[in-house]
């Protein structure tokens, strides 16, 4: 088990350092410990030594694996799974990892904010790590998904600048599509194979490729490893990521990204290679970005341009190699690409030794290095070597297995195969010019002397990371078999199992046709170079035959058909602002929706014997309907008239609740009533004046009024037929008997609804007044940047007259009776809250009446009175509810019950009778405690603005302007 | 009964359904309540129509479905009410704001030209 723990430390290391380090200050550097390149050092070290620590498993045959079932009725499980190939892919994470911080601690400026660049270097490494870590398909998915997020932050790290913006939202918006499209394959694989462990579908090869949904679900996956790969035609994204600091180029564009989409096809190799289809689209898109690539190199000034179209040219000869359906080739794909890495990480860390040192990339201006900068120049030009395919070099070898491969498969009857093996030979030529040039126009010729910098040997330990690569490849080159040879054929084994073909790695083959070839693309390579050095010296910029292909200005020009042309049709098409325009629609869709629910069933209305008509609801439901009916005409010129109308509905709403056994809902509907009329009316006092006009309205006007009134009497009889449809059904056998038969015998109180919201959906409530708290706070803050309206901003008619002391006796003994009625409805306030558990009442209704009573005392004394008189702190009254309440939830846990688990005993107070002592009581206090606060929060927010608008108030204006009525 | 009341909720949705589509401020928020008032009332109805049974359990009993009123409709509706009024605090404040920011009541914040 040890071995899955490793793997475990090896994938949260990186993300645990990516925080710590993006926890440092920004200076932190300057402060002269490079406290950070430390640490990521460190950490890149611990996860290569976890990897290292749990690879003898893997090198016996075996796969390390740790399952964390998360949902597994859904498939879901972090599963982290280790064999060969995840092996060599972690050992390149985390061992180039390592080298590109030592050599990114040398690189970056102390002007930069390191540490943001090495927490999202960090975090890379642990997404690249979880990536090639991943033992089920839709954590992949995730971690494929937060490489390339990583990546758009690190390729837009400098992102003052403009490149490096546009650089990196490239990147994402290709790679994250990719991501997409291998999601939905995914999907589609889990589906066929019918779990989405890797274990499971690995297993299952057979099946899917006979699946009729394989088609699809192959298009899809290799969307996404051929846009992550930049493979043609999606390789236009890569050479722009090159505005990344080198380092990250050297480590996201040599060893992982790009390598990523490599790794995917290698990892399903098993599953969806074999096929024609496969062949068909993995290797077309490698060999067209073999030579393309290789072409389009050859004319890149930029140093970094020109690696960046060789690592394209290099992915798509791993692409072709795994399109051939070969398990050889599969052994030198898988080859080539460790080989690739080491070789081009090394070269991408050798620009940017001569950037840093120069002050310049670019070939045209380069001349001559080779006198400064020995040391590195020597390096380079072993890398350089080794990118070209040049013997005793590890690039020298992986390649020749590729040219062999190509002569095998030459044999096929396909046009496309019989090409291979000039394709390859032409791709090998054009390697050698651009390894040429990087060479040639870099370090040799006369030395040049205008460079923005003189160049000169960098930091030994900027060095050292070059050195080992470039020691890896001589190595390697020379000596296949024992240093390579042993962790290339676990991972190969991992892959092909049992199908695992005889190869031998070794330098000598003999004279046979790939070496022929490899001579052939040495020699006409450096022909190629010579013959073009005359057009390559002019220093014309883009690339002959190919200047109108160009993929970014494709896919700028699809961008913004898409985000703007096509965007701004269809909201002009399809969108509205107009608010009135949309709850129409809404409206009209929800009540298609019910037609389309019932068009298959028709109508039919329930047959329950409907219970005696009483007059008394009658005739309230009489008044409520007018009441509404009134309140909707009256709502626009009279507002205060609605109000009352809209308050003459509630009672009757109250009523009815009161009627029909709800004695809770009536008491809560009936505090509501009074304190939302009090909250419309205090606000009422800021809306403008509207007066009715005689007459007002066009025929127009009177048109969409009629609309309106048909889809608003068409929405009314909607909801009386299917109320009276489902009324007069027997409701179905639901929770309720669950609820009624445990409220006292587990709950421990009587009043059934407070049980529920107290105790069985504890969980509920408390959700609810978590919101009802956000909305006082909302409600307060919005209120804070309040500025009314210039007209409303005087005191009222009324007012005016009371300050001009006209009247004095403002309400005097109404407010007396007011005053005094304080501690008696606050008592009672405590009554409903304490009964609450047996007999109506509870929290929330508690909560309210206590504010109703802090209501009275503003209505009574005015603002001023009461705020000087009484403080309330409704903030800690809302704090201190919803603590309690969390804690009364909390203490369950502590007591080793799940969340909100109550515990109930009665109290004996005595001639006072038994109080019910339920942990669901304190919990239904800090309910009480918040609906207090925040209704008083509410009320008072609003109540103040009128104090503290007229404290700053002009005079009001003589005569406030009247807003005509329009609808 | 029944009758009654499917024709409550129809007056009150309704109602309300006709200021939702007004353009002025305080109208939306009248019919907001208004068509609040039809949906509790229609959360309530499921639990149909019992006179006189209260679900209060006597003491140290289990209830019979068939002497109480069903209990779940009638939490379902109170949390329902309190959020109802959260809402409606929340958009006077945002009415008032508006008025303040655009200087009129149109749900728009301006007038349709």
């Amino acid at each position: 088990m040890p071995d899955a723990l490793y793997l475990l430390a090896a994938l949260l290391l990186p993300w645990l350092g990516a925080l710590a380090t993006a926890l440092l200050p920004a200076n932190a550097r300057t402060r002269g410990h490079n406290l950070e390149a430390w640490l990521a050092g460190a950490v890149a070290l611990l996860a290569l030594i976890m990897v290292w620590l749990a690879y003898p498993a893997v090198a016996a045959g075996g796969v390390v694996r740790l399952a964390i079932p998360w949902v597994p009725q859904l498939g879901l499980e972090l599963v982290l799974r280790m064999d060969g190939l995840a092996a060599v892919f972690a050992v390149m994470v985390a061992g180039i990892g390592l080298l590109v911080v030592l050599y990114a601690r040398y690189y970056m400026s102390p002007d930069d904010p390191v540490p943001r660049f090495f927490a999202f270097l960090l975090a890379f490494m642990g997404a690249m790590m979880g990536l090639v870590l991943s033992g089920n398909l839709i954590q992949l998915v995730f971690f494929w998904e937060l490489t390339s997020l990583f990546s758009f932050l690190l390729i837009g790290y400098w992102h003052h600048a403009a490149p490096a913006r546009e650089g990196a939202r490239m990147a994402l918006t290709v790679t994250a599509s990719g991501g997409l499209a291998l999601l939905a394959g995914v999907l589609l694989l889990g589906h066929i194979a019918g779990s989405y462990d890797l274990d499971h579908v690995l297993a299952a090869g057979a099946l899917i490729r006979a699946h009729p949904l394989y088609l699809p679900a192959l298009v899809l996956i290799l969307l996404g490893a051929l846009t992550k790969s930049a493979q043609f035609p999606f390789h236009f994204w890569l050479p722009h990521a090159m505005a990344a600091p080198t380092p990250v180029s050297a480590y996201l564009h040599s060893a992982t990204l790009v390598k990523a989409g490599i790794f995917l096809m290698a990892r399903l190799w098993p599953v969806l290679a074999g096929t024609e289809a496969w062949f068909w689209i993995v290797g077309t898109a490698g060999m067209v970005t073999l030579l393309l690539g290789a072409y389009v190199a050859i004319f890149q000034h930029d140093m970094k341009g020109l690696l960046a179209y060789s690592t394209i040219s290099h992915l798509g000869l791993i692409t072709l190699l795994l399109g051939l359906n070969s398990p050889l080739a599969m052994v030198a794909a898988i080859f080539h690409t460790m080989n690739h890495a080491t070789f081009k990480a090394s070269l991408f860390m050798a620009t940017g030794i001569i950037d840093h040192e120069t002050g310049t990339r670019d070939i045209r201006r380069l001349s001559g290095l080779n006198s400064s900068m020995p040391f590195t120049a020597r390096l380079a030009m072993v890398a350089a070597a080794a990118m070209a395919g040049v013997p005793l070099l590890n690039g020298f070898i992986s390649k020749e297995m590729f040219l062999t491969e190509t002569l095998t498969a030459a044999s096929a009857p396909t046009p496309l195969h019989r090409l291979l093996p000039y394709a390859a030979t032409l791709a090998g030529i054009f390697a050698v010019a651009y390894s040429l040039r990087f060479i040639h126009g870099a370090f040799f010729g006369p030395e040049a002397r205008d460079l923005p910098r003189a160049p000169h040997e960098p930091p030994q330990w900027m060095r050292l990371p070059v050195e080992v690569l470039v020691f890896g490849c001589m190595v390697v080159g020379i000596l296949p078999a024992a240093t390579i040879g042993p962790f290339l054929d676990v991972a190969v084994r991992s892959v092909l199992g049992p199908a695992t073909p005889d190869y031998s790695l070794a330098v000598w083959h003999g004279v046979n046709l790939p070496l022929a070839m490899s001579l052939l693309a040495l020699a006409g390579g450096a022909l190629l170079y010579r013959l073009l050095q005359r057009h390559l010296n002019a220093g014309v910029e883009g690339t002959p035959l190919l200047r109108g292909m160009d993929g970014r200005r494709l896919f700028e020009r699809a961008m913004v058909f898409l985000s703007w042309r096509f965007a701004r049709t269809l909201e002009r098409l399809l969108g509205t602002a107009r608010l009135q325009m949309q709850l129409r629609l809404l409206v009209c869709v929800t009540a298609l929706a019910a037609l389309l629910a019932l068009a298959p069933h028709g109508l039919r209305l329930g047959s329950l014997t409907l219970s005696a008509a009483d007059p008394v609801i009658a005739l309230v439901w009489v008044v409520g309907a007018a009441c509404a009916i009134a309140a909707a005409y009256q709502a626009k010129y009279h507002r205060l008239a609605a109000l009352m109308l809209l308050g003459g509905a509630g009672l009757a709403v109250c009523l009815t609740f009161v009627w029909f056994s709800a004695p809770d809902l009536a008491l809560t509907q009936l505090l509501v009533e009074v304190v939302t009329t009090v909250l419309l009316l205090l606000g009422l006092r800021w809306m403008p004046r509207r007066l009715e006009q005689p007459g007002a309205g066009a025929w127009l006007a009177r048109l969409r009024r009629g609309r309106d009134l048909t889809i608003a009497i068409g929405a009314g009889l909607g909801l009386t037929v299917i109320s009276y449809a489902t009324m007069t059904r027997l409701s179905p056998e639901g929770i309720s008997r669950h609820f009624l038969a445990r409220a006292y015998t587990e709950g421990g109180g009587t009043n059934v609804v407070n049980v529920i919201l107290v105790d069985f959906r504890g969980f509920d409530t408390f959700g609810e007044i978590t919101v009802l708290g956000i909305v006082a706070l909302t409600v307060f803050a919005l209120l804070r940047r309040f500025r009314p309206a210039a007209e409303s901003i005087g005191a009222p008619e009324a007012r005016r007259g009371q300050q001009r002391g006209e009247a004095h006796a403002w309400l005097l003994v109404p407010g007396v009776i007011m005053r005094w009625l304080f501690p008696l409805i606050g008592a009672i306030a405590v009554f409903l809250l304490l009964r609450g558990h047996d007999l109506p009442g509870g929290g929330f209704a508690g909560g309210l009446m206590l504010a109703v009573a802090i209501l009275l005392q503003y209505m009574a004394g005015g603002t001023r009175w009461v705020e000087d008189h009484l403080r309330v702190h409704p903030l800690r009254w809302m704090a201190g509810g919803l603590l309690l309440a969390a804690g009364t939830g909390l203490a369950a846990l502590l007591a080793g019950r799940p969340f909100l688990t109550s515990y109930f005993a009665y109290a004996d107070l005595g001639w006072l009778g038994r109080l019910p002592v339920a942990s669901a009581m304190l919990f239904d206090i800090g309910v009480f405690a918040l609906v207090f606060g925040a209704t008083v929060l509410m009320l008072i927010a609003i109540a103040h603005q009128s104090v503290r608008s007229q404290r700053a108030a002009p005079p009001p204006p003589p005569g406030e302007p009247a807003t005509p009525g329009d609808d | 009964m029944e009758l009654i009341l499917a024709l409550a909720i129809g007056i009150l949705g309704g109602s309300g359904v006709w200021l939702l589509m007004r353009p002025r401020t305080f109208q939306l928020i009248i019919g907001l309540s208004l068509l609040s008032y039809a949906v509790n009332l229609f959360i309530f109805s499921m639990g149909r129509f019992p006179v006189g049974a209260p679900p209060v359990l006597e003491p140290g009993t289990a209830g019979d479905p068939a002497h109480y009123a069903d209990p779940l409709p009638q939490s379902l509706v109170l949390t329902a009410i309190v959020i109802g009024f959260a809402t409606t605090a929340l958009f006077l404040v945002v009415m008032l704001a508006a008025r303040g920011l655009t200087g009129g009541d149109h749900v728009d914040g301006r007038r349709r030209g």
